[in-house]
């Protein structure tokens, strides 16, 4: 059973696009897209930097992806699938919002 | 064995053959040895005026660097050939050396004719065909008020652009009742005429040039049979070509009555083994003087030597060009010499634009046609020409203008795939539709791939109409579209966005586009309220439409890190700045390195660090350098009259004026200045988008120059302006590339894809063509008042600090950004130095 652990309010994210937060040791990035919480890895593993809060959240052809801001490869934001190479993939980690109206935190699950 | 090649004469002609045959098959069955009687290697002799306003000798050079070396090819210039021993199958050349060869091609091209008038031999009486003429004609020119070209055809007008551009008062005199005989008609000529004389420069038609002696006023005195006279410093002789075929007598070529090297359809003369291709060869009682016809043997010998049939069986001559501005083309027979031909004419006086067509005596063929002043309908015609195809029941209306009545034309569907689209390099439709299928999706990429449009530059429209069409075709709707969000071009929503008031991305999404957008359109479209309204990147709801970049103003590196830029105007900065930069970077370990920017770069600040790095330097008088947005990024400028011996103009305080105008201003790719105080150009001022050079006369302005990845020398636009005049041009510039470039093109790609080029360019903001010219420079006046710096708004705003940190919910370094130092400074790991987990400095 993954442990959900708090790591920032909703009023901390930026709508339509990622920031990063750190869940236990591991970079995370957190996109708020139609009020939707996506909860990826932060490392770019082509880029090989912890930069993937940074890229521009849109859509191809329907399907939510986060575009990487070092050589902008797509990764679809549900699976972590990258769009361009079907070998690599980013963790992704399953999203709770919690607390009361005015109050909601973000709570991320660690696996 | 191979056998042994020798070519002769590498001009326009001799390096075309060249260069098919290095493409073809059978290239290395051969031992290439090439004589070039000049000092250089083939060049354009085509563009040759354009070494006044600007190019030079590299600049038209048509042989890559390095290419003869890369394919063997032994290349001997400066070497005349004198002699050939067609029995004993050898070349002899002036210094004595004799050479052998199995075959032989002859590409020695032609000289000008120089009428033998009493007086041609005085000083400053010229020929135009070679690099060096044109620097006699230079330093003719220093010493002269007053030019005479003496003859009126095509390349006699080219040179009176030649002498206009060297700032000389201009004349043609020629010989004919009218100007172009040969091209044109006298109902063209005359509207020809009195356009070239609007320009200011004179003409003399009908004028039999007797003597040149001593002037009164000036240098000369032209003398005519009919007594009048005409005074002038200096004489341009462009009467006609004469093939330069001595060599064919010396080696018993047949040659024709009036000269010229006889060759058959193969183009072989009358040795077996002797080939002659170019302006040197006459084909069937005619000399080709146009590059074309030349290209086109170059390549029936090419096909030839690979064993296939190939024939030249004589060129279609018809022109298009532009005379100091003039449009102007010829097609066919304009003169309707076949007795029974019909013409039909259409001249509008007050616009001084002159058609005419000439059919065949059933109305079913185009034979030729004459258009001055609007060459629009060129490229119908030709290929109704060309193709042989049926024209419509009433071909008048094909040169009337359309709101006339429906234009008819026909779709660049209807013409054949062997069509001929760019008669410079033989580019057919059928080439066109391969390099499309080889992945081109734009002109620029069919320029590349086949040299379409880059010789005369004529076929351009031609080109482009055929382009879209094939590529809307397959499905590829021209994809003009930006993204699959906007079925839009970047250009189209910059007038969305301006006509509608649309402040944010959001807006705009939802009136004219679908879905949620992407990292294509949302950079684009926030570059575009930038530029429009001066929307701040760091406003909330423009965040996650920027590039990182952008977005965290600074330029992400490799490891995540950011670099700091601010801008040093001008490269001036003082010691006290120096001081502060080396304290910062200093205080927070970041490598420091003087840029190509002419500026300082410190490397490798934590996104949350960056807040109080800026505040520090702000406090110092610094301000961004904006060398992460598409935007002004610098003005390189050399240290000008305050310091240099040489220098003519304060070089330092235009750059500095000139980046803090422009500073900021948002548009489609990033731009860079350049400024030098005298020409010796330090700054390098035309390798940059806008470059300026000071000169006695005031500033020369040049446009379109890029360095990286694909070098462009800046195009000369503008001479001898006054400030005012220079910044109200470059507002204009600048306002109309952001209006109308695609994305992510720099001046240099905009302006090669700019159907009309750099003239176009000149008209619209030169000559205000558009009427345009005032708003462009309210809305660039707009940009500069509300300039804000972007640090400055950052580091003001809480709200906005609060943004940089590097988790939002620890206040913690990341983990892995790992540095080595080297040669003093702090630098990323390696991947292998973090394998290897040697000795690391850890911030
Ligand atoms: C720092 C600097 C190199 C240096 O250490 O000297 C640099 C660094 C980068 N250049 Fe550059 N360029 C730098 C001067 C140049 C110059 C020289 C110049 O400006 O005189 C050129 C060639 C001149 C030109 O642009 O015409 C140059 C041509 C490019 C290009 C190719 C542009 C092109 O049109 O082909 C790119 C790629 C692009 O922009 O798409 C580029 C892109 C980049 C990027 C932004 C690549 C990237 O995305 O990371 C680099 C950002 C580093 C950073 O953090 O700032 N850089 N770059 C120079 C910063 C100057 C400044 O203060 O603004
Ligand atoms: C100002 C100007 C404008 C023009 N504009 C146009 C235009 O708009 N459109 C167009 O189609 N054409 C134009 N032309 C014509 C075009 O330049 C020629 O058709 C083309 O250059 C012919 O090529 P070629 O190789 O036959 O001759 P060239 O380019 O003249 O080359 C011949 C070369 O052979 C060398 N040579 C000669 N004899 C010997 C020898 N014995 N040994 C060694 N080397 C030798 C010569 O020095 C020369 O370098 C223009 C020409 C000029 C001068
Ligand atoms: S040349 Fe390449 S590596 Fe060097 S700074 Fe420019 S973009 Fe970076
Ligand atoms: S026809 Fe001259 S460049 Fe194409």
């Amino acid at each position: 059973m993954a442990e959900f652990k708090k790591v920032c309010q909703v009023s901390d994210l930026i709508d339509n696009a990622g920031i990063p937060a750190l869940l236990g040791n591991t970079p995370i990035a957190l996109f708020y897209v139609k009020g939707q919480v996506y909860a990826l890895d932060n490392f770019d593993p082509i880029g090989q930097a912890s930069v993937m809060s940074r890229g521009i959240v849109g859509s191809i052809k329907g399907q939510l992806v986060v575009a990487s801001p070092l050589y902008k490869e797509h990764y679809d934001l549900v699976t972590g699938q990258c769009v361009e190479n079907p070998e690599v993939k980013l963790a992704v980690f399953a999203v709770e919002v919690r607390g009361a109206a005015g109050e909601e935190a973000v709570w991320v699950a660690q696996p | 064995m191979k056998i042994k090649l020798i070519v002769v004469g590498n001009g326009m002609v001799g390096h075309a053959f060249l260069e098919r045959l290095v493409k073809s098959s059978g290239f290395h069955d051969f031992d290439i040895t090439v004589f070039g009687e000049e000092s250089r290697v083939a060049y354009d002799r085509v563009h040759l005026s354009s070494y006044f306003s600007g190019k030079t000798a590299e600049d038209l050079s048509l042989v890559p660097v390095g290419f003869y070396a890369e394919h063997g090819i032994d290349i001997r210039l400066n070497q005349k050939v004198v002699a050939i021993d067609k029995h004993a199958k050898t070349v002899t050349t002036q210094a004595g050396l004799v050479m052998d060869y199995d075959l032989l091609v002859l590409a020695t091209g032609s000289y000008p004719f120089v009428p033998p008038i009493p007086g041609n031999d005085r000083e400053a009486c010229l020929v135009y065909r070679t690099i060096e003429d044109l620097e006699a004609m230079k330093d003719a020119a220093q010493t002269s008020k007053i030019g005479v070209v003496i003859g009126g055809g095509l390349l006699g007008l080219e040179a009176a652009k030649a002498l206009v551009d060297l700032g000389l008062e201009s004349h043609v005199v020629e010989f004919a009742p009218r100007l172009m005989p040969v091209q044109l008609d006298e109902g063209g000529a005359a509207v020809l005429k009195r356009k070239i004389q609007q320009l200011g420069v004179g003409v003399h038609t009908s004028k039999a040039t007797k003597v040149i002696e001593d002037g009164e006023q000036s240098r000369h005195r032209l003398v005519f049979a009919d007594g009048e006279s005409l005074e002038t410093d200096f004489v341009l002789f462009s009467a006609g070509i004469r093939p330069r075929d001595e060599l064919a007598d010396l080696a018993g070529l047949v040659k024709g009555p009036r000269g010229g090297i006889v060759i058959n359809d193969q183009c072989l003369t009358s040795d077996p083994h002797i080939y002659a291709i170019g302006e040197c060869a006459l084909h069937d009682g005619m000399i080709y003087g146009l590059v074309a016809p030349g290209y086109a043997m170059a390549q029936a010998v090419v096909d030839q030597l690979n064993h296939k049939p190939a024939q030249f069986v004589g060129a279609d001559m018809s022109t298009k060009l532009k005379l100091m501005g003039v449009d102007v083309a010829s097609i066919g027979d304009p003169h309707g010499t076949d007795e029974d031909a019909k013409s039909y004419i259409y001249e509008n006086g007050p616009k001084e634009i002159y058609k005419k067509l000439v059919v065949s005596a059933d109305g079913k063929k185009l034979l030729g046609a004459v258009l001055v002043g609007d060459t629009e309908d060129y490229g119908n015609l030709l290929q109704l020409k060309l193709n042989d195809m049926a024209l419509p029941e009433h071909p008048e209306q094909l040169i009337l203008p359309s709101f006339s009545g429906e234009k008819v034309g026909f779709g660049p569907d209807a013409l054949p795939l062997t069509a001929q689209l760019c008669s410079c390099y033989d580019v057919s439709k059928q080439d066109l539709i391969s390099a499309l299928d080889e992945g081109a999706t734009c002109l620029a990429d069919i320029k590349a791939c086949t040299q379409a449009c880059t010789g005369c530059g004529g076929c351009t429209q031609l080109v482009t109409s055929v382009m879209n069409f094939e590529l809307e075709k397959r499905g590829v709707a021209v994809s003009k579209a930006i993204c699959e969000h906007f079925p839009y071009t970047r250009q189209e929503l910059y007038h969305l966005v301006r006509v509608n008031g649309y402040q944010t991305f959001d807006e705009l999404l939802a009136a004219h586009g679908e879905g949620d957008g992407c990292d294509i359109c949302k950079p684009a479209v926030a570059s575009i309220l930038g530029s429009v309204w001066n929307a701040y990147a760091f406003d909330k709801k423009n965040i996650p439409l920027q590039d990182t970049n952008d977005r965290y103003l600074g330029n992400m590196q490799k490891d995540g890190t950011y670099s700091v830029i601010p801008r040093v105007p001008g490269g001036e900065i003082t010691p006290d700045k120096l001081i502060l930069l080396g304290e910062v970077a200093k205080d927070y370990q970041l490598y420091t390195k003087i840029n190509g920017g002419q500026r300082i770069v410190l490397f490798g600040a934590q996104l949350s660090d960056l807040p109080t790095i800026w505040s520090r330097l702000i406090d110092g008088g610094f301000e961004s350098g904006q060398a992460y947005a598409k935007a002004l990024r610098t003005v390189k400028s050399c240290v000008g009259s305050t310091w240099c011996r040489y220098g003519i103009d304060d070089s330092v305080q235009l750059a500095i004026d000139l980046e803090n105008r422009y500073k900021g201003v948002r548009s489609p790719h990033k731009m860079k200045m350049g400024v030098s105080g005298c020409t010796r150009e330090c700054a390098e001022a035309q390798a940059k988008d806008v470059g300026v050079i000071a000169t006695e006369n005031g500033w020369n302005l040049f446009v379109c120059g890029n360095g990286g990845m694909k070098p462009r020398h800046a195009d000369l636009f503008a001479v001898g302006l006054d400030r005012e005049t220079l910044f109200k041009y470059i507002d204009r510039f600048i306002m109309f590339y952001i209006q109308t470039a695609d994305r992510l093109h720099r001046t240099s790609t905009w302006l090669e894809n700019l159907e009309g080029g750099l003239e176009y360019v000149r008209q619209v903001v030169i000559e205000d063509s558009l009427g345009i010219a005032e708003q462009l420079e309210q809305q660039m006046q707009a940009l500069v008042d509300s300039y804000a710096c972007d640090w400055k708004r950052a580091v003001d705003d809480p709200e906005k600090t609060k943004l940089f940190y590097n988790f939002v919910n620890a206040d913690l370094r990341d983990p892995n950004q790992v540095y080595v130092r080297e040669r003093g400074q702090l630098r990323p790991a390696t991947a292998q130095e973090r394998l290897e987990s040697i000795e690391l400095d850890v911030v």
